[in-house]
């Protein structure tokens, strides 16, 4: 829903990292996406694709990892994988949970550029 | 640009030189940067290129995520807790404020923000002496957002104000995914929708950490089904805390106002 907004904001900080270092093209740039951060990894790419081209950037090949969602479990002390739905069960109790330990990041984590 | 000369850039560069004169360009290249290392050799007229790989962890918040964070550190800042009331049209949001604002904001100062895409109603009902209100009207837009509220503080007198009520655009949908830089997110249900509510609308149930289940007078009039809405907030939800109440009775509405109490002792 929001992926223009995001891809803007990452393309914006590509092209400050890129400036500050003096670079002049970018080659590749890596983005990591929770299963649970709310954004599509393909509308990224076509929010990607209709930005890139008016930048520095236009040549670049997006790489997005993705980021499994895990939760924590109170009663078993462990964490485990979730789905990407919205209820958290335990798989070894049962127990539901809402505390969440990974799955919504939406970062930028590598650039490389020349 | 030639590696060997380039000036020591800052200590998060990884640079490596991937060529220079013993890579030559009728060599086939290999490896994850084969492509952008060709293409950046054939590009280069003395077949020299560096490519700087850069290892960064910069979180991508959209500008409404970023004004939100700023509304947070004012609030912060003023001693203040920010509630934001989400829930569909009809919920009771107005009620509830009216309510807690006659039985609370006596002895607490709380502020009011309230969001419509047209009227000034709600700030009318909510308007009371001691309490500082400001209405507003969003237009076409189906939720607040953050930059909404940062103007709207500053119509507001926020002297010795410890509560800062959000009454947000009734929808179930698009709030969800607007921070506006809130402590705590309270979604309310209200007994005259269906128990499934949860279940069907599960993203801002999900981001709630408070969820009213309001109007639990006409409850057993409407035939609806208390237990199975609680027991769906609580697979949606399980991280919220769970409050049943009547602002028209006032059952359980003593323990939303001891919530409010524990939320202003609180140190900032």
């Amino acid at each position: 829903m929001h992926e223009v907004g995001i891809m803007e904001s990452a393309l914006d900080a590509v092209l400050r990292q890129v400036r500050s270092s003096g670079a002049q093209r970018v080659h590749r740039i890596v983005i990591r996406v929770g299963a649970l951060s709310g954004v599509e990894p393909e509308a990224l790419r076509f929010a990607f694709e209709a930005i890139a081209p008016q930048t520095l950037a236009a040549e670049a090949v997006l790489e997005i990892n993705a980021v499994p969602g895990r939760a924590h479990c109170v009663t078993c002390a462990e964490d485990f994988e979730t789905d990407t739905g919205f209820i958290y069960a335990c798989p070894r109790c049962g127990q539901l949970s809402g505390d969440l330990r990974q799955g919504r990041e939406l970062e930028l984590s590598r650039i490389e550029m020349s | 640009m030639n590696p060997t000369t380039e000036p020591p850039v800052s200590e998060t560069f990884r640079v490596t030189a991937l060529s220079g004169p013993t890579v030559s360009q009728s060599r086939t290249l290999s490896g994850p940067l084969a492509a952008e290392v060709t293409a950046a050799l054939d590009a280069s007229p003395g077949g020299e290129v560096a490519i700087k790989s850069l290892d960064v962890r910069i979180p991508l918040l959209e500008k409404n995520d970023i004004l939100a964070e700023r509304n947070r550190g004012y609030f912060l800042g003023r001693g203040l807790v920010a509630l934001n009331l989400v829930s569909s049209p009809g919920a009771g949001k107005t009620t509830l404020l009216e309510r807690t604002l006659d039985e609370f904001g006596g002895s607490t100062r709380c502020a009011v923000l309230v969001g419509d895409l047209e009227t000034e109603n709600d700030g009318r009902r909510l308007r009371r002496p001691h309490v500082p209100v400001a209405q507003i009207t969003t237009g076409t837009t189906c939720h607040l957002d953050a930059s909404m509220i940062a103007r709207g503080v500053e119509s507001l007198d926020l002297e010795g104000v410890k509560l800062l009520f959000i009454e947000n655009v009734g929808n179930l949908v698009c709030p969800a995914s607007f921070d506006l830089g809130e402590q705590l997110r309270v979604v309310l249900l209200s007994t005259t929708e269906g128990e499934d509510k949860p279940l069907k609308y599960p993203p801002i149930f999900k981001s709630a950490q408070v969820v009213l289940l309001t109007k639990i007078d006409v409850a057993d009039a409407l035939g609806f089904d208390r237990a199975a809405a609680v027991n769906n907030i609580r697979r949606i939800a399980p991280q919220a805390k769970l409050i049943q109440l009547s602002a028209r009775t006032g059952e359980g509405f003593g323990e939303w106002l001891a919530l409010l109490a524990s939320l202003v002792r609180k140190p900032h």
